[in-house]
């Protein structure tokens, strides 16, 4: 407290110590004679040595930063399109500080120079249409250029990806990455919000999901519509309205959620079904995504919950996550983790992807580990992913070492992470007896 | 109609026109006390924008270090123990931006300058409506209370960026502050857009109707024009942001789908099915970027008026800065979605959106070098005015060419919402329009309160601002070339995958925070000379810069009516600066034409 009075009481002093100084300045200007407006020869003359030594200080902070930051985008790509793209960069750039440099020097150079001395007139000079079309004509033959360039480089990037591209799926959801893989058959499976639950991250559909979804959603202790169903009709208990009216709401979100449900289940193909099981999950941070140099991916990006963008700058890539609907990145990565940690002398450098679009409070903590890895090594991981790394032979294990360190990876199919978060069958009914009300309250 | 009712009003009424306290301050439909009512509002908007960035700039410098100046802020709630929640860093950035942008810019340059300007330049006695120009203030101020409310709500401010982009923004569930500090947002904006139409539309029919005789629109001074092209094209955008918010009103309280799909949202898994928020970015760009030239378009009018003035030379290329200021109005409302090459829209559309971006660079480039060839030869007065205007310029530059860069869409892969981005619209939207009104403010502040503002503090002021000002900006360019995202609490996760980049983001970060917090100190030099000079600032005379514009010809004293008898008549365009054959280097634009001399400047002959 008294630190804050001192404060208070030195801006207070100062405000009144700057206003008597500056009625003492006034007093001596209208003694000298001299008005505001009047701004006089040396006044002029400082300001416009001012305005030239401002320039040479911009310039060369300019030329600091340059030199020692980079004005070049993030040091060498680690992509295919990313080199073309830094191509297009770096002559950006050259345009832009050539522009920069000459413009800035003509402002500061012209304030100085022609600062008023006294006689002087300045010339009557209204317009000119020579120089005016020269102005057009220059930056828009040098914007032709660029947007010629620009977008065959656009053009490149954004073309469908080939037949042999791998497809895989990146999924975000507050604050965290997932990854998958189409695993065994080459395809990912078809997904479908509804499904998602806490054993079916990604809402992959198939009978069993769907079973399991629907299950959840008449029957869960806590959100479930019988449990909900329950509460609101128990006389028992008491709920203000506000409690009331949010646990009216969530039942019936949940019947729609479970009529369209159950219509998704009966037109269901059962055949489908081992589409999914077999694709390949990897939840970030606590996990990597594993990439193989110079082969083709086509990334397929979906959100869970709001809009979030996945930033890869080593790859030169990024892509807005848009709940609702499915966007699509290709690209081919073309250095080895292990070469460019060698490159940049830093064994401890990974690729990376980071969230690059507002998503909420803890949007900075969001990325995940990006591994790019030799062929062999890529199809040991994929196939340890598929089945367990115990089961792979002695030499993929070996490579496998290099890649995990002495741990073996376990399976990471969908069937097995499926099945591993299965329920015990005899907890279930425990739990909706022993459900405290308010704590249902509370989580509706 | 109206002319008549002021000219009438004017001659019979001005002398013994009774005002009360409220009539004169407070509910006055005089442009003059409305001008002055916005300027004050915008000047304490501005200044509480400026500290709720000073906050976050500590926490992004010393991030995670206690700060006892945020905790005498924002208390235990905010800042537990000095450390500011990460929510509310959010909420600040949310705020900080809203508030420059459409408070402190919209409402501080198109509010204050059109409303002081249009009617004495075009010799107006006031605006076409008083009454709608009173209710424009009366709404803004409004909508300024009830955005500055919603820092005091429990659940916190908006945090969803000042783009407030759906889902994020649409349900409490993702992030705190789009519970009921979205609702007062969303309150907030909607009267502020109604504010925004009311005046535009009277800019528009003032300057369409109450011109006086001889004042033809190639005689407007280019304030005027630009104050004119402003009006039109918010009149055509702020009207989609007003839908875009009000379908988003309709998403959150009215289970309406239009911008949700597919979401879960915690664990409540909601039904909303069909609906994009594509849909709001294009929406809310279609205001958003034009936004950008509507803050823009007002400072240039400014400084273009304030260089001819104190260069004592006419501008240079009229006509072309009269085309290109249309020119950039007409193209700001078609590239919108430049905003949005990496939401996954058709990349056809991203190439017809590089095309029309680009195509802005040109009328941008005639205006800069029309700037400088009037300082070309010119005799430069070192007026603060004339030196904020010079920073216009530079920042104009600075921020205009780095543009080309984000224009690109392959381009903006890389630097897409990362620090390059905030750079660079801070510099040419952020900087440009607060040199702009820097300018104007030391410019006209004989207009507005009849007295001189401090020369000295002026110089010192401008000098505090630029320097801080590029200090702050240029790094973040190169803090976002680097791969810094936007929006960061803190970059902590470099530190484990990029040491290299970590640290360069790190030292950049305290560089920008030092210059950003004495930059903000040195505003404090501003806001003391503003209000010392107000009260005891230097009596004005009548015609201090020697400028040739109508509003030098009425009396220093505010009256009703402008002017105390007829309605001056204009004989020649306003840039008659160091006219050959004339002793003085100034004609006002009153002063009749001699037989034989050049009319307006030969603008017109062809």
């Amino acid at each position: 407290m008294a630190t804050k009075l001192i404060l208070l009481l030195v801006i207070v002093l100062a405000v009144v110590a700057v206003s008597q100084l500056m009625k003492l300045y006034e007093i001596s200007s209208t003694l000298k004679n001299r008005n505001e407006y009047e701004i006089s020869r040396s006044q002029n003359r400082i300001n416009g040595f001012l305005m030239l030594l401002f320039m040479v200080v911009f310039f060369i902070s300019m030329f600091v930063l340059m030199v020692k930051i980079g004005w070049n985008g993030l040091g060498d790509s680690a992509s295919m399109h990313g080199d073309s793209l830094d191509v297009l960069m770096r002559l950006n750039m050259w345009i832009v500080f050539i522009v920069f440099f000459v413009t800035n020097f003509l402002l500061f150079y012209f304030a100085y120079k022609y600062q008023h001395k006294p006689g002087a007139k300045a010339y009557f000079y209204t317009h000119s249409s020579k120089l005016e079309f020269l102005w057009t004509a220059i930056p828009a033959s040098a914007l032709l250029v660029m947007v010629i360039w620009g977008l065959s480089v656009w053009n490149d990037i954004t073309s469908p990806a080939s037949a042999d591209a791998e497809v895989i799926e990146i999924y975000s959801k507050q604050f965290d990455w997932t990854v998958r893989y189409a695993g065994k058959d080459n395809k990912l499976a078809k997904f479908d919000y509804k499904v998602t639950s806490d054993r079916n991250l990604l809402g992959l559909v198939n009978s069993q999901t769907l079973e399991y979804a629907i299950d959840k959603m008449k029957n869960d202790p806590l959100l479930g519509i019988d449990a909900i169903n329950n509460k609101l009709n128990d006389k028992t208990l008491v709920f203000n309205a506000e409690e009331r009216k949010k646990m009216t709401e969530t039942l019936h979100r949940n019947e729609e959620i479970y009529r369209l449900l159950v219509q998704l289940s009966n037109r269901f193909d059962k055949s489908l079904d081992a589409q999914s099981w077999d694709d390949i999950i990897v939840a970030g941070p606590a996990e990597k995504m594993y990439l193989c140099v110079d082969q083709e991916y086509e990334i397929n990006f979906r959100s869970k919950d709001v809009i979030h963008s996945a930033l890869i700058p080593a790859f030169r890539l990024q892509m807005n996550t848009v709940p609702g609907q499915t966007t699509r990145f290709k690209f081919t990565p073309t250095v080895t983790t292990k070469t460019e940690r060698e490159k940049r002398k830093d064994p401890k450098y990974n690729y990376y992807l980071v969230c690059n679009k507002i998503c909420g409070s803890s949007h900075y903590k969001m990325y995940m580990e990006i591994e790019v890895l030799e062929k062999d090594e890529y199809k040991a991981v994929m196939k340890a992913f598929q089945m367990g790394g115990e089961l792979l032979s002695p030499k993929d294990q070996e490579l496998l070492k290099g890649v995990f360190g002495e741990s073996l990876p376990k399976a990471h199919t969908f069937k097995a992470m499926f099945e591993a978060s299965a329920p015990a069958p005899a907890a279930e009914t425990t739990t909706t007896e022993v459900a405290d009300s308010t704590a249902v309250a509370e989580t509706i | 109609m109206s002319a008549i009712v002021h000219e009438a009003h004017g001659h019979t009424e001005h002398a013994h026109h009774e005002e009360n306290f409220v009539s004169k301050y407070i509910f006055s439909q005089d442009h003059k006390m409305i001008s002055k009512q916005y300027l004050i509002t915008a000047v304490f908007m501005g200044t509480v924008g400026m500290l709720l960035s000073v906050f976050f700039r500590i926490q992004l410098a010393w991030p995670g270090e206690p700060s006892d100046f945020i905790h005498f802020f924002l208390g235990d709630r905010w800042a537990p123990e000095g450390i500011l929640r990460e929510d509310m860093f959010l909420g600040l950035v949310t705020i900080h931006g809203t508030i420059m942008v459409f408070f402190l810019l919209t409402g501080g340059l198109s509010g204050t300058f059109s409303n002081l300007l249009i009617p004495y330049q075009i010799g107006a006695r006031d605006m076409a409506s008083g009454f709608m120009n009173m209710i424009s203030y009366w709404l803004f101020f409004l909508s300024s209370i009830i955005m500055l409310a919603s820092l005091f709500v429990e659940s916190g401010p908006a945090m969803g960026g000042w783009t407030v982009y759906p889902p994020l923004s649409a349900l409490p569930q993702f992030i705190s502050g789009s519970g009921l500090g979205m609702d007062l947002w969303l309150t907030s904006m909607t009267l502020f857009i109604a504010s925004s139409l009311m005046g535009s539309l009277n800019y528009i029919s003032t300057v369409l109707n109450l011109r006086t005789k001889g004042m033809n629109m190639n005689r407007l001074p280019l304030t005027v024009w630009t104050f004119f092209i402003t009006a039109i094209v918010g009149l055509l955008t702020f009207p989609v942001l007003l839908s875009a918010a009000l379908l988003l009103v309709m998403d959150r309280s009215l289970g309406t789908s239009f911008y949700l799909s597919d979401v879960i949202a915690g664990s409540d898994m909601m039904t909303n099915h069909g609906g994009s928020p594509i849909l709001f970015e294009h929406l809310f760009w279609f205001l958003g970027h034009p936004e950008v030239y509507l803050v823009l378009m007002p400072s240039l009018g400014i400084t273009s008026e304030i260089i001819a003035t104190n260069t004592r030379k006419p501008i240079f290329g009229y006509k072309a800065m009269v085309g290109s200021t249309l020119a950039i109005g007409f193209l700001s409302c078609v590239v919108w979605a430049h905003h949005m090459f990496v939401t996954g829209m058709n990349p056809f559309l991203g190439s017809v959106f590089v095309f029309t971006t680009l195509l802005i660079a040109i009328p941008s480039a005639v205006k800069v070098f029309n700037y400088l060839t009037t300082l070309w030869k010119g005799t430069i007065i070192y007026t603060p005015g004339l030196m904020f205007s010079i920073g216009l310029v530079s920042s104009f530059i600075t921020g205009g060419i780095t543009g080309i860069i984000l224009a690109d869409s392959s381009l903006d892969i890389t630097v897409h919402d990362t620090m390059f981005v905030v750079a660079h619209f801070h510099v040419v939207m952020g900087l440009s329009a607060v040199f702009g009104m820097y300018a104007g403010i030391y410019h006209w502040f004989p207009k507005f309160f009849g007295k001189l503002m401090n020369v000295r503090l002026g110089y010192i002021h401008f000098w505090i601002t630029l320097v801080c000002a590029y200090g702050v900006f240029i790094p973040m360019h190169f803090m976002g070339i680097s791969g810094a995202p936007r929006r960061y609490y803190d970059y902590s996760v470099y530190e484990v995958f990029d040491h290299e980049t970590f640290l360069k983001i790190e030292n950049l970060n305290l560089i920008i925070s030092l210059f950003a917090i004495i930059g903000s100190l040195g505003q404090l030099v501003f806001i003391f000379n503003f209000f010392y000079s107000i009260f005891k600032g230097q009596k004005a005379p009548q015609n201090p810069w020697k400028s040739t514009t109508l509003e030098w010809t009425t009396p220093v004293e505010h009256i009703h009516g402008n002017w105390p008898g007829e309605l001056p008549e204009v004989h020649r365009w306003p840039y008659d600066l160091s006219k050959p054959g004339w002793d003085v280097d100034y004609v006002m634009q009153t002063e009749p034409l001699r037989e034989g001399e050049l009319v307006d400047g030969g603008i017109n002959e062809h």
